[in-house]
Protein backbone atom coordinates (compact mmCIF):
# COMPACT_ATOMS: atom_id res chain seq x y z
CA UNK A 1 0.00 0.00 0.00
CA UNK A 2 2.95 2.13 0.61
CA UNK A 3 5.55 1.87 -1.39
CA UNK A 4 9.19 3.61 -0.50
CA UNK A 5 11.84 3.07 -2.87
CA UNK A 6 15.52 4.67 -2.38
CA UNK A 7 14.27 8.22 -0.95
CA UNK A 8 16.56 10.86 -0.10
CA UNK A 9 15.92 14.17 1.00
CA UNK A 10 18.53 16.99 0.34
CA UNK A 11 17.73 20.33 2.10
CA UNK A 12 20.66 22.62 0.18
CA UNK A 13 23.95 20.50 1.42
CA UNK A 14 22.39 18.70 4.35
CA UNK A 15 21.82 15.11 3.56
CA UNK A 16 18.24 14.80 5.86
CA UNK A 17 17.27 11.34 4.57
CA UNK A 18 19.49 8.96 2.69
CA UNK A 19 18.30 6.16 0.85
CA UNK A 20 15.33 4.97 2.56
CA UNK A 21 13.75 2.00 1.58
CA UNK A 22 10.45 -0.09 3.31
CA UNK A 23 6.96 -1.51 2.17
CA UNK A 24 3.80 -0.87 4.22
CA UNK A 25 1.14 -3.61 2.76
CA UNK A 26 -2.28 -3.32 3.34
CA UNK A 27 -3.54 -3.19 7.03
CA UNK A 28 -0.17 -2.90 8.73
CA UNK A 29 0.16 0.04 11.39
CA UNK A 30 4.32 0.58 11.11
CA UNK A 31 6.23 2.62 13.32
CA UNK A 32 8.60 4.64 12.62
CA UNK A 33 11.09 5.01 15.61
CA UNK A 34 13.96 7.62 15.97
CA UNK A 35 15.52 10.03 17.64
CA UNK A 36 15.01 14.24 17.16
CA UNK A 37 15.91 15.60 14.02
CA UNK A 38 16.53 11.85 12.48
CA UNK A 39 14.28 12.81 9.72
CA UNK A 40 10.98 10.98 10.17
CA UNK A 41 9.08 14.30 9.30
CA UNK A 42 11.19 14.98 6.26
CA UNK A 43 10.26 11.30 5.36
CA UNK A 44 6.79 11.54 5.78
CA UNK A 45 6.47 14.80 4.09
CA UNK A 46 7.97 12.99 0.77
CA UNK A 47 5.13 10.19 1.15
CA UNK A 48 2.57 12.80 1.61
CA UNK A 49 3.71 14.57 -1.69
CA UNK A 50 4.52 17.77 0.30
CA UNK A 51 7.72 17.51 -1.45
CA UNK A 52 9.50 15.95 -3.71
CA UNK A 53 12.35 13.32 -2.77
CA UNK A 54 15.69 14.51 -4.15
CA UNK A 55 15.86 11.08 -5.47
CA UNK A 56 13.99 7.61 -5.23
CA UNK A 57 10.17 6.92 -5.88
CA UNK A 58 7.18 6.84 -3.35
CA UNK A 59 4.19 4.75 -4.55
CA UNK A 60 0.95 5.14 -2.50
CA UNK A 61 -2.08 2.31 -3.69
CA UNK A 62 -0.11 1.76 -6.83
CA UNK A 63 -0.18 5.75 -7.73
CA UNK A 64 3.42 7.32 -7.65
CA UNK A 65 3.33 10.50 -5.63
CA UNK A 66 5.28 12.51 -7.96
CA UNK A 67 4.15 12.13 -11.47
CA UNK A 68 0.32 10.73 -10.28
CA UNK A 69 0.13 13.34 -7.02
CA UNK A 70 -3.62 13.82 -7.30
CA UNK A 71 -4.77 10.18 -7.63
CA UNK A 72 -2.25 9.36 -4.82
CA UNK A 73 -2.92 12.31 -2.76
CA UNK A 74 -6.66 11.20 -2.89
CA UNK A 75 -5.76 7.91 -0.57
CA UNK A 76 -3.98 9.72 1.74
CA UNK A 77 -4.96 11.05 5.00
CA UNK A 78 -2.44 13.11 6.89
CA UNK A 79 -1.47 14.34 10.28
CA UNK A 80 1.19 16.81 10.45
CA UNK A 81 3.37 16.64 13.77
CA UNK A 82 2.14 20.43 14.04
CA UNK A 83 -1.70 20.07 13.73
CA UNK A 84 -1.55 22.96 11.83
CA UNK A 85 -6.04 23.82 12.05
CA UNK A 86 -7.77 26.56 10.61
CA UNK A 87 -8.29 28.10 14.23
CA UNK A 88 -11.07 30.38 13.43
CA UNK A 89 -13.66 27.76 12.21
CA UNK A 90 -15.34 25.83 13.87
CA UNK A 91 -14.93 22.10 14.25
CA UNK A 92 -18.03 20.95 12.49
CA UNK A 93 -17.39 23.41 9.45
CA UNK A 94 -13.55 22.47 9.34
CA UNK A 95 -14.55 18.97 8.78
CA UNK A 96 -16.81 20.19 6.13
CA UNK A 97 -13.86 21.99 4.44
CA UNK A 98 -11.63 19.69 4.63
CA UNK A 99 -14.26 17.15 2.97
CA UNK A 100 -15.25 18.84 0.59
CA UNK A 101 -11.56 19.70 -0.51
CA UNK A 102 -11.14 15.31 -0.63
CA UNK A 103 -13.98 15.08 -2.57
CA UNK A 104 -16.42 14.42 -0.46
CA UNK A 105 -20.04 15.76 -1.74
CA UNK A 106 -23.04 15.87 0.57
CA UNK A 107 -25.35 14.47 1.86
CA UNK A 108 -22.65 11.48 2.53
CA UNK A 109 -20.52 14.57 3.09
CA UNK A 110 -22.77 15.70 6.01
CA UNK A 111 -22.94 11.81 7.05
CA UNK A 112 -19.20 11.63 7.44
CA UNK A 113 -18.70 14.90 9.27
CA UNK A 114 -21.05 13.49 11.96
CA UNK A 115 -19.70 9.78 12.24
CA UNK A 116 -15.88 11.65 12.44
CA UNK A 117 -17.07 14.23 15.31
CA UNK A 118 -18.99 11.27 17.44
CA UNK A 119 -15.66 8.85 16.58
CA UNK A 120 -13.42 11.15 17.60
CA UNK A 121 -15.74 12.14 20.68
CA UNK A 122 -15.84 15.78 19.89
CA UNK A 123 -19.60 16.17 20.08
CA UNK A 124 -19.53 18.77 22.70
CA UNK A 125 -17.23 20.89 21.14
CA UNK A 126 -18.73 20.81 17.45
CA UNK A 127 -19.47 24.20 17.01
CA UNK A 128 -16.89 25.54 18.77
CA UNK A 129 -13.85 27.38 17.07
CA UNK A 130 -10.82 25.30 16.78
CA UNK A 131 -8.60 28.42 18.45
CA UNK A 132 -10.42 27.44 21.77
CA UNK A 133 -9.83 24.04 22.09
CA UNK A 134 -7.17 22.34 23.97
CA UNK A 135 -4.20 20.38 23.01
CA UNK A 136 -5.58 17.35 23.04
CA UNK A 137 -9.03 17.94 21.15
CA UNK A 138 -7.10 20.12 18.45
CA UNK A 139 -5.44 16.40 18.00
CA UNK A 140 -8.67 14.48 18.10
CA UNK A 141 -9.65 17.04 15.27
CA UNK A 142 -6.57 16.53 13.52
CA UNK A 143 -6.89 12.97 13.20
CA UNK A 144 -10.73 13.71 12.43
CA UNK A 145 -9.33 16.03 9.27
CA UNK A 146 -6.89 12.62 8.33
CA UNK A 147 -9.81 10.45 8.46
CA UNK A 148 -13.03 12.30 6.80
CA UNK A 149 -12.65 10.95 4.15
CA UNK A 150 -11.54 7.34 4.79
CA UNK A 151 -8.51 7.06 3.21
CA UNK A 152 -6.74 3.80 2.53
CA UNK A 153 -3.29 5.40 3.89
CA UNK A 154 -3.26 7.63 6.92
CA UNK A 155 0.05 8.95 7.79
CA UNK A 156 1.03 10.55 11.35
CA UNK A 157 3.35 12.39 12.39
CA UNK A 158 3.87 11.61 16.31
CA UNK A 159 0.32 11.86 17.07
CA UNK A 160 0.65 11.36 20.86
CA UNK A 161 3.03 14.23 21.43
CA UNK A 162 1.93 17.10 23.87
CA UNK A 163 -1.19 15.69 25.01
CA UNK A 164 -2.17 14.25 28.64
CA UNK A 165 -1.43 10.67 29.57
CA UNK A 166 -4.82 9.34 30.20
CA UNK A 167 -5.03 10.79 26.14
CA UNK A 168 -2.25 9.13 25.33
CA UNK A 169 -3.61 5.76 26.05
CA UNK A 170 -7.10 6.90 24.22
CA UNK A 171 -5.26 8.29 21.03
CA UNK A 172 -3.09 4.67 20.79
CA UNK A 173 -6.34 2.63 21.56
CA UNK A 174 -8.20 4.56 18.34
CA UNK A 175 -4.95 4.15 15.87
CA UNK A 176 -5.29 0.49 16.80
CA UNK A 177 -8.67 0.59 15.97
CA UNK A 178 -8.40 2.89 12.89
CA UNK A 179 -5.71 -0.07 11.79
CA UNK A 180 -8.71 -2.22 10.86
CA UNK A 181 -9.63 0.20 7.90
CA UNK A 182 -6.35 1.81 7.27
CA UNK A 183 -3.31 1.22 6.59
CA UNK A 184 -0.90 3.88 8.84
CA UNK A 185 2.73 4.77 9.32
CA UNK A 186 2.89 6.51 12.44
CA UNK A 187 6.16 7.97 13.24
CA UNK A 188 6.86 8.72 17.28
CA UNK A 189 10.19 8.89 19.36
CA UNK A 190 8.42 6.79 22.31
CA UNK A 191 9.96 3.19 22.31
CA UNK A 192 6.93 1.33 24.40
CA UNK A 193 4.72 3.11 22.12
CA UNK A 194 5.82 1.01 19.16
CA UNK A 195 5.91 -2.23 20.77
CA UNK A 196 2.05 -1.14 22.10
CA UNK A 197 0.31 0.17 18.80
CA UNK A 198 2.65 -1.31 15.77
CA UNK A 199 3.29 -4.32 13.38
CA UNK A 200 6.10 -3.29 12.68
CA UNK A 201 9.13 -0.86 13.43
CA UNK A 202 11.51 1.21 11.30
CA UNK A 203 14.24 2.68 13.19
CA UNK A 204 15.78 5.58 11.32
CA UNK A 205 18.51 7.21 12.75
CA UNK A 206 20.57 10.55 11.48
CA UNK A 207 18.53 10.32 7.75
CA UNK A 208 19.25 6.42 7.44
CA UNK A 209 17.84 3.07 8.81
CA UNK A 210 19.50 1.26 11.42
CA UNK A 211 16.61 -1.31 11.67
CA UNK A 212 13.87 -2.58 10.50
CA UNK A 213 11.68 -5.69 12.10
CA UNK A 214 8.21 -6.74 13.71
CA UNK A 215 7.23 -4.97 16.85
CA UNK A 216 7.46 -7.54 18.66
CA UNK A 217 10.81 -9.54 18.17
CA UNK A 218 11.97 -6.04 18.35
CA UNK A 219 11.10 -5.11 21.73
CA UNK A 220 11.92 -9.00 22.92
CA UNK A 221 15.10 -8.04 21.84
CA UNK A 222 15.28 -4.20 23.14
CA UNK A 223 13.09 -4.08 25.97
CA UNK A 224 14.79 -6.36 28.31
CA UNK A 225 15.99 -5.33 31.74
CA UNK A 226 19.11 -4.75 30.49
CA UNK A 227 20.27 -1.60 32.87
CA UNK A 228 19.68 -2.60 36.57
CA UNK A 229 20.03 -0.43 39.00
CA UNK A 230 21.24 -1.37 42.80
CA UNK A 231 21.07 0.02 46.09
CA UNK A 232 23.16 -1.84 48.36
CA UNK A 233 24.74 -1.36 51.80
CA UNK A 234 28.25 -2.79 51.85
CA UNK A 235 31.71 -1.59 50.95
CA UNK A 236 31.48 -0.16 47.70
CA UNK A 237 34.72 -1.50 46.08
CA UNK A 238 34.09 -5.24 47.10
CA UNK A 239 30.11 -5.06 45.46
CA UNK A 240 31.40 -3.29 42.82
CA UNK A 241 34.11 -5.86 41.97
CA UNK A 242 31.65 -8.78 43.08
CA UNK A 243 29.32 -7.92 40.29
CA UNK A 244 31.62 -7.19 37.55
CA UNK A 245 33.05 -11.01 37.65
CA UNK A 246 28.71 -12.01 37.09
CA UNK A 247 28.95 -13.82 33.87
CA UNK A 248 26.99 -11.43 31.45
CA UNK A 249 27.53 -8.38 33.09
CA UNK A 250 29.33 -5.57 30.75
CA UNK A 251 29.78 -2.47 32.81
CA UNK A 252 29.24 -1.10 36.32
CA UNK A 253 29.08 2.33 37.54
CA UNK A 254 29.11 3.42 41.11
CA UNK A 255 27.55 6.24 42.49
CA UNK A 256 27.71 7.57 46.39
CA UNK A 257 24.16 8.52 47.51
CA UNK A 258 25.29 10.50 50.35
CA UNK A 259 24.74 7.82 53.15
CA UNK A 260 27.47 6.32 54.94
CA UNK A 261 28.22 2.78 53.36
CA UNK A 262 25.11 2.81 51.30
CA UNK A 263 25.73 3.00 47.66
CA UNK A 264 23.78 3.08 44.09
CA UNK A 265 25.16 0.71 41.13
CA UNK A 266 23.81 1.22 37.55
CA UNK A 267 24.63 -2.48 35.88
CA UNK A 268 24.34 -2.99 32.11
CA UNK A 269 23.70 -6.94 30.94
CA UNK A 270 24.62 -8.23 27.74
CA UNK A 271 21.94 -7.78 25.27
CA UNK A 272 19.03 -10.05 26.11
CA UNK A 273 19.74 -11.16 29.86
CA UNK A 274 18.01 -10.94 32.82
CA UNK A 275 20.65 -11.10 35.28
CA UNK A 276 18.29 -10.09 38.08
CA UNK A 277 18.15 -13.09 39.92
CA UNK A 278 21.98 -13.55 40.02
CA UNK A 279 22.72 -10.17 40.90
CA UNK A 280 20.38 -10.39 43.73
CA UNK A 281 21.93 -13.67 44.80
CA UNK A 282 25.32 -12.74 44.97
CA UNK A 283 24.63 -10.00 47.28
CA UNK A 284 23.08 -11.76 49.61
CA UNK A 285 25.80 -14.76 49.76
CA UNK A 286 28.29 -11.93 50.72
CA UNK A 287 26.22 -11.14 53.60
CA UNK A 288 25.62 -7.34 52.44
CA UNK A 289 22.41 -5.73 52.16
CA UNK A 290 20.24 -5.11 49.13
CA UNK A 291 17.95 -2.10 49.21
CA UNK A 292 16.61 -1.86 46.06
CA UNK A 293 16.76 -3.99 42.74
CA UNK A 294 15.33 -2.33 39.49
CA UNK A 295 15.49 -2.98 36.00
CA UNK A 296 15.51 -0.17 34.03
CA UNK A 297 14.75 -0.26 29.99
CA UNK A 298 16.43 1.00 27.37
CA UNK A 299 16.29 4.76 26.11
CA UNK A 300 16.21 5.56 22.83
CA UNK A 301 19.83 6.94 23.24
CA UNK A 302 20.97 3.53 24.36
CA UNK A 303 19.06 1.66 21.36
CA UNK A 304 20.87 3.64 19.15
CA UNK A 305 23.63 3.56 20.58
CA UNK A 306 23.49 -0.28 20.53
CA UNK A 307 22.18 -0.54 17.01
CA UNK A 308 24.89 1.96 15.60
CA UNK A 309 28.12 0.91 17.28
CA UNK A 310 27.06 -3.16 17.91
CA UNK A 311 27.13 -6.10 15.87
CA UNK A 312 24.11 -7.60 18.53
CA UNK A 313 21.46 -6.56 16.39
CA UNK A 314 21.29 -6.91 12.80
CA UNK A 315 19.16 -5.19 10.67
CA UNK A 316 17.41 -7.85 9.08
CA UNK A 317 15.46 -5.62 6.62
CA UNK B 1 -13.48 24.91 -9.99
CA UNK B 2 -15.19 23.29 -7.06
CA UNK B 3 -12.23 23.03 -4.81
CA UNK B 4 -11.33 26.37 -5.97
CA UNK B 5 -14.95 27.77 -4.95
CA UNK B 6 -14.86 25.58 -1.73
CA UNK B 7 -11.19 27.30 -0.50
CA UNK B 8 -12.64 30.49 -1.44
CA UNK B 9 -15.99 30.47 0.10
CA UNK B 10 -14.15 29.79 3.36
CA UNK B 11 -12.23 33.01 2.51
CA UNK B 12 -14.96 34.76 2.39
CA UNK B 13 -16.38 33.65 5.65
CA UNK B 14 -12.77 34.35 7.06
CA UNK B 15 -12.79 38.03 6.07
CA UNK B 16 -16.56 38.23 7.42
CA UNK B 17 -15.62 37.24 10.65
CA UNK B 18 -11.89 39.25 10.91
CA UNK B 19 -11.89 42.74 12.61
CA UNK B 20 -9.21 43.65 10.00
CA UNK B 21 -11.55 43.41 7.20
CA UNK B 22 -14.32 45.48 8.78
CA UNK B 23 -12.04 48.17 9.68
CA UNK B 24 -10.47 48.65 6.29
CA UNK B 25 -14.05 48.59 4.80
CA UNK B 26 -14.97 51.39 7.48
CA UNK B 27 -11.97 53.83 6.38
CA UNK B 28 -12.92 52.82 2.72
CA UNK B 29 -16.30 54.08 3.12
CA UNK B 30 -15.54 56.83 5.44
CA UNK B 31 -12.85 58.67 2.98
CA UNK B 32 -14.36 57.78 0.25
CA UNK B 33 -17.85 59.27 1.73
CA UNK B 34 -15.73 62.49 2.42
CA UNK B 35 -14.30 62.96 -1.07
CA UNK B 36 -17.95 62.49 -2.86
CA UNK B 37 -19.86 64.72 -0.49
CA UNK B 38 -16.91 67.54 -0.74
CA UNK B 39 -17.49 67.16 -4.43
CA UNK B 40 -20.91 67.15 -4.47
CA UNK B 41 -21.04 70.37 -2.25
CA UNK B 42 -18.29 72.82 -2.93
CA UNK B 43 -18.47 71.86 -6.97
CA UNK B 44 -22.05 71.41 -7.37
CA UNK B 45 -21.24 68.88 -10.03
CA UNK B 46 -23.58 65.65 -10.30
CA UNK B 47 -20.61 63.49 -11.24
CA UNK B 48 -18.44 60.56 -9.62
CA UNK B 49 -15.23 61.93 -10.31
CA UNK B 50 -14.60 62.76 -6.50
CA UNK B 51 -15.08 59.64 -5.66
CA UNK B 52 -13.06 57.76 -8.38
CA UNK B 53 -9.78 59.99 -8.01
CA UNK B 54 -9.08 59.31 -3.90
CA UNK B 55 -10.63 55.62 -4.38
CA UNK B 56 -7.93 54.14 -6.15
CA UNK B 57 -5.56 55.82 -4.32
CA UNK B 58 -7.36 54.62 -1.46
CA UNK B 59 -7.54 50.96 -2.70
CA UNK B 60 -3.76 50.97 -3.22
CA UNK B 61 -2.94 51.82 0.39
CA UNK B 62 -5.70 49.03 1.88
CA UNK B 63 -6.06 46.31 -0.29
CA UNK B 64 -2.69 44.96 0.75
CA UNK B 65 -3.83 44.87 4.28
CA UNK B 66 -6.71 42.31 2.89
CA UNK B 67 -4.63 40.31 1.51
CA UNK B 68 -1.27 40.39 3.20
CA UNK B 69 -2.84 37.35 5.27
CA UNK B 70 -4.14 35.04 2.43
CA UNK B 71 -1.21 32.54 1.94
CA UNK B 72 1.20 34.16 4.41
CA UNK B 73 -0.54 33.13 7.21
CA UNK B 74 -1.15 29.33 5.65
CA UNK B 75 2.83 29.01 5.59
CA UNK B 76 3.33 30.71 9.27
CA UNK B 77 0.30 28.31 10.93
CA UNK B 78 1.71 25.16 8.82
CA UNK B 79 -1.84 24.60 7.16
CA UNK B 80 -0.73 25.25 4.09
CA UNK B 81 1.26 21.58 4.33
CA UNK B 82 -2.53 19.98 4.69
CA UNK B 83 -3.75 22.58 1.61
CA UNK B 84 -0.69 21.24 -0.42
CA UNK B 85 -0.98 17.44 -0.09
CA UNK B 86 -5.05 17.61 -0.37
CA UNK B 87 -6.17 16.33 -3.27
CA UNK B 88 -6.19 19.76 -4.84
CA UNK B 89 -4.27 21.46 -7.52
CA UNK B 90 -1.64 24.22 -6.97
CA UNK B 91 -3.83 26.34 -9.08
CA UNK B 92 -7.06 25.42 -7.70
CA UNK B 93 -5.44 27.09 -4.25
CA UNK B 94 -4.51 30.03 -5.78
CA UNK B 95 -7.34 30.63 -8.20
CA UNK B 96 -9.71 30.02 -4.69
CA UNK B 97 -7.71 32.11 -2.38
CA UNK B 98 -8.26 35.01 -4.68
CA UNK B 99 -11.64 34.37 -5.21
CA UNK B 100 -12.24 35.29 -1.70
CA UNK B 101 -10.33 38.29 -2.16
CA UNK B 102 -12.22 39.26 -5.15
CA UNK B 103 -15.51 38.88 -2.97
CA UNK B 104 -13.88 40.99 -0.21
CA UNK B 105 -13.28 44.01 -2.29
CA UNK B 106 -16.08 43.32 -4.80
CA UNK B 107 -18.35 44.04 -1.57
CA UNK B 108 -16.54 47.03 -0.32
CA UNK B 109 -17.64 48.77 -3.77
CA UNK B 110 -20.51 47.30 -3.74
CA UNK B 111 -21.21 49.01 -0.13
CA UNK B 112 -20.17 52.49 -2.39
CA UNK B 113 -23.15 52.52 -4.51
CA UNK B 114 -25.45 54.26 -2.92
CA UNK B 115 -22.45 57.29 -4.09
CA UNK B 116 -24.03 56.63 -7.41
CA UNK B 117 -27.78 56.00 -6.25
CA UNK B 118 -28.48 59.89 -4.49
CA UNK B 119 -26.55 61.32 -8.01
CA UNK B 120 -29.23 59.37 -10.01
CA UNK B 121 -32.17 60.35 -7.16
CA UNK B 122 -31.47 63.66 -7.14
CA UNK B 123 -29.35 64.81 -10.15
CA UNK B 124 -29.37 63.66 -14.13
CA UNK B 125 -25.54 62.52 -14.32
CA UNK B 126 -24.27 60.45 -17.60
CA UNK B 127 -24.71 56.90 -16.98
CA UNK B 128 -21.66 56.06 -19.00
CA UNK B 129 -19.02 57.27 -17.26
CA UNK B 130 -20.45 56.33 -13.80
CA UNK B 131 -20.23 52.47 -15.33
CA UNK B 132 -17.21 52.34 -17.00
CA UNK B 133 -15.53 54.11 -13.83
CA UNK B 134 -16.99 50.91 -11.28
CA UNK B 135 -15.78 48.76 -14.33
CA UNK B 136 -12.11 50.60 -13.74
CA UNK B 137 -12.15 50.27 -9.92
CA UNK B 138 -13.33 46.99 -9.73
CA UNK B 139 -10.71 46.04 -11.96
CA UNK B 140 -8.18 47.72 -10.04
CA UNK B 141 -9.08 46.41 -6.84
CA UNK B 142 -8.63 42.99 -8.64
CA UNK B 143 -4.62 44.17 -9.94
CA UNK B 144 -4.11 45.26 -6.73
CA UNK B 145 -5.63 41.86 -5.24
CA UNK B 146 -3.96 39.87 -7.10
CA UNK B 147 -0.19 41.29 -6.73
CA UNK B 148 -1.04 41.39 -3.03
CA UNK B 149 -2.36 37.46 -3.05
CA UNK B 150 1.95 37.12 -5.18
CA UNK B 151 3.36 38.80 -2.08
CA UNK B 152 1.13 36.66 0.31
CA UNK B 153 2.94 34.03 -1.41
CA UNK B 154 6.32 34.91 -0.49
CA UNK B 155 6.60 35.26 2.69
CA UNK B 156 5.18 33.74 5.90
CA UNK B 157 5.17 37.42 7.57
CA UNK B 158 2.05 39.17 7.04
CA UNK B 159 3.93 42.73 7.67
CA UNK B 160 6.54 42.31 5.03
CA UNK B 161 3.67 40.78 2.25
CA UNK B 162 1.45 44.16 2.79
CA UNK B 163 4.93 46.14 2.38
CA UNK B 164 5.91 44.11 -0.77
CA UNK B 165 2.83 44.01 -1.99
CA UNK B 166 2.41 48.30 -1.59
CA UNK B 167 6.16 48.21 -2.91
CA UNK B 168 4.48 46.15 -6.14
CA UNK B 169 1.34 48.39 -6.68
CA UNK B 170 3.13 51.42 -6.57
CA UNK B 171 5.68 50.48 -8.92
CA UNK B 172 2.99 49.82 -11.78
CA UNK B 173 0.83 53.06 -10.15
CA UNK B 174 3.70 55.51 -10.88
CA UNK B 175 5.48 53.61 -13.76
CA UNK B 176 3.77 56.22 -16.35
CA UNK B 177 4.80 59.26 -14.25
CA UNK B 178 8.66 58.43 -14.48
CA UNK B 179 8.01 56.96 -18.01
CA UNK B 180 6.46 60.94 -18.81
CA UNK B 181 10.44 62.33 -17.87
CA UNK B 182 11.30 60.61 -21.34
CA UNK B 183 9.98 62.88 -23.66
CA UNK B 184 12.84 62.10 -26.45
CA UNK B 185 12.23 58.71 -25.66
CA UNK B 186 8.97 58.32 -27.33
CA UNK B 187 8.85 54.51 -27.36
CA UNK B 188 9.97 53.80 -24.04
CA UNK B 189 7.67 56.12 -22.44
CA UNK B 190 4.59 55.25 -24.40
CA UNK B 191 5.62 51.53 -23.37
CA UNK B 192 5.94 52.51 -19.49
CA UNK B 193 2.73 54.40 -19.99
CA UNK B 194 1.05 50.73 -21.49
CA UNK B 195 2.52 49.14 -18.02
CA UNK B 196 0.83 51.94 -16.00
CA UNK B 197 -2.52 50.88 -14.05
CA UNK B 198 -3.51 54.44 -13.27
CA UNK B 199 -3.01 55.33 -17.24
CA UNK B 200 -6.16 52.42 -17.92
CA UNK B 201 -7.98 53.27 -14.99
CA UNK B 202 -7.97 56.89 -15.93
CA UNK B 203 -9.39 56.37 -19.34
CA UNK B 204 -12.38 54.50 -17.86
CA UNK B 205 -13.68 57.11 -15.51
CA UNK B 206 -13.58 59.16 -18.08
CA UNK B 207 -15.46 57.08 -19.63
CA UNK B 208 -13.54 55.65 -22.71
CA UNK B 209 -13.52 52.03 -23.00
CA UNK B 210 -10.36 50.89 -24.90
CA UNK B 211 -9.91 46.97 -25.41
CA UNK B 212 -5.96 47.33 -24.95
CA UNK B 213 -6.70 49.12 -21.90
CA UNK B 214 -9.14 45.53 -20.40
CA UNK B 215 -6.55 43.27 -22.29
CA UNK B 216 -4.19 44.54 -20.08
CA UNK B 217 -5.60 44.60 -17.25
CA UNK B 218 -6.70 41.38 -17.23
CA UNK B 219 -2.82 40.12 -18.27
CA UNK B 220 -1.78 41.88 -15.14
CA UNK B 221 -4.15 40.14 -13.11
CA UNK B 222 -3.17 36.53 -14.70
CA UNK B 223 0.60 37.14 -14.64
CA UNK B 224 0.32 37.79 -10.87
CA UNK B 225 -1.71 34.77 -10.49
CA UNK B 226 0.74 32.44 -12.50
CA UNK B 227 3.21 33.53 -10.51
CA UNK B 228 1.85 32.81 -7.27
CA UNK B 229 0.94 29.70 -8.75
CA UNK B 230 4.82 29.07 -9.26
CA UNK B 231 6.08 30.56 -5.71
CA UNK B 232 3.98 27.76 -4.56
CA UNK B 233 5.37 24.97 -6.68
CA UNK B 234 8.98 26.56 -5.08
CA UNK B 235 7.91 26.19 -1.54
CA UNK B 236 7.37 22.13 -1.99
CA UNK B 237 11.19 22.00 -3.58
CA UNK B 238 12.91 23.47 -0.74
N1 LIG C 1 12.89 22.81 5.65
C1 LIG C 1 14.10 22.41 6.09
N2 LIG C 1 15.22 23.03 5.66
C2 LIG C 1 16.44 22.64 6.09
N3 LIG C 1 16.66 21.62 6.94
C3 LIG C 1 15.60 20.96 7.41
C4 LIG C 1 14.26 21.32 7.01
N4 LIG C 1 13.40 20.49 7.64
C5 LIG C 1 14.16 19.65 8.39
N5 LIG C 1 15.47 19.93 8.26
C6 LIG C 1 16.58 19.19 8.90
O1 LIG C 1 16.51 17.84 8.52
C7 LIG C 1 16.77 16.98 9.62
C8 LIG C 1 15.62 16.02 9.82
O2 LIG C 1 14.49 16.76 10.27
P1 LIG C 1 13.08 16.12 10.54
O3 LIG C 1 12.14 17.22 10.86
O4 LIG C 1 12.71 15.23 9.42
O5 LIG C 1 13.37 15.23 11.83
P2 LIG C 1 12.35 14.44 12.75
O6 LIG C 1 12.82 13.03 12.78
O7 LIG C 1 10.95 14.67 12.32
O8 LIG C 1 12.62 15.09 14.16
P3 LIG C 1 11.62 15.44 15.37
O9 LIG C 1 11.53 14.22 16.22
O10 LIG C 1 12.32 16.55 16.06
O11 LIG C 1 10.32 15.86 14.77
C9 LIG C 1 17.02 17.88 10.83
O12 LIG C 1 18.40 17.96 11.03
C10 LIG C 1 16.46 19.21 10.41
O13 LIG C 1 17.20 20.25 10.96
MG1 LIG D 1 9.35 15.50 13.17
Amino acid sequence: MIDVQHVSKRYGGYLAVEDVSFHVPQGQILGFLGPNGAGKTTTMRMITGYMPPSSGTVTIAGYDIFSQSLQARRHIGYLPETVPLYTDMTVRSYLDFQGTIHGLKDPHKRGRVNTVIERMRLDEYADTYIGKLSKGYRQRVGIGQAIIHEPDVLVLDEPTIGIDPIQVVETRQLIKELGQDHTIILSTHILPEVSMVCQRVVIINEGQIVAADTADSLSAKLGGPERVRLLVRGPAREVAGAVRDLPGVQTVEHEATGTEGVDRFLVACRMGRDLRPQLAAVITQHKWDLLELQAIGMSLEDIFLRLTTSEELPANA
Amino acid sequence: MRNALAIGGKEVRTYFSSPMAYVVAAIFLAATGFFFVQDLAVLQLARLQGFFGPASFLLLLLCPLLTMRLLAEEQKLGSLELLLTAPVRDEEVVIGKYIGALAMVGSMLALTLYFPLVLFLFGDPDPGPVLTGYLGIFLLGACFAAVGLFASSMTSNQIVAAVIALGFSLLFWLAGTAGSMLQEVPGARDLLQYLTLSTHYGELVRGVVDARALVYLLSFIIAALFLTVRSIETKRWR
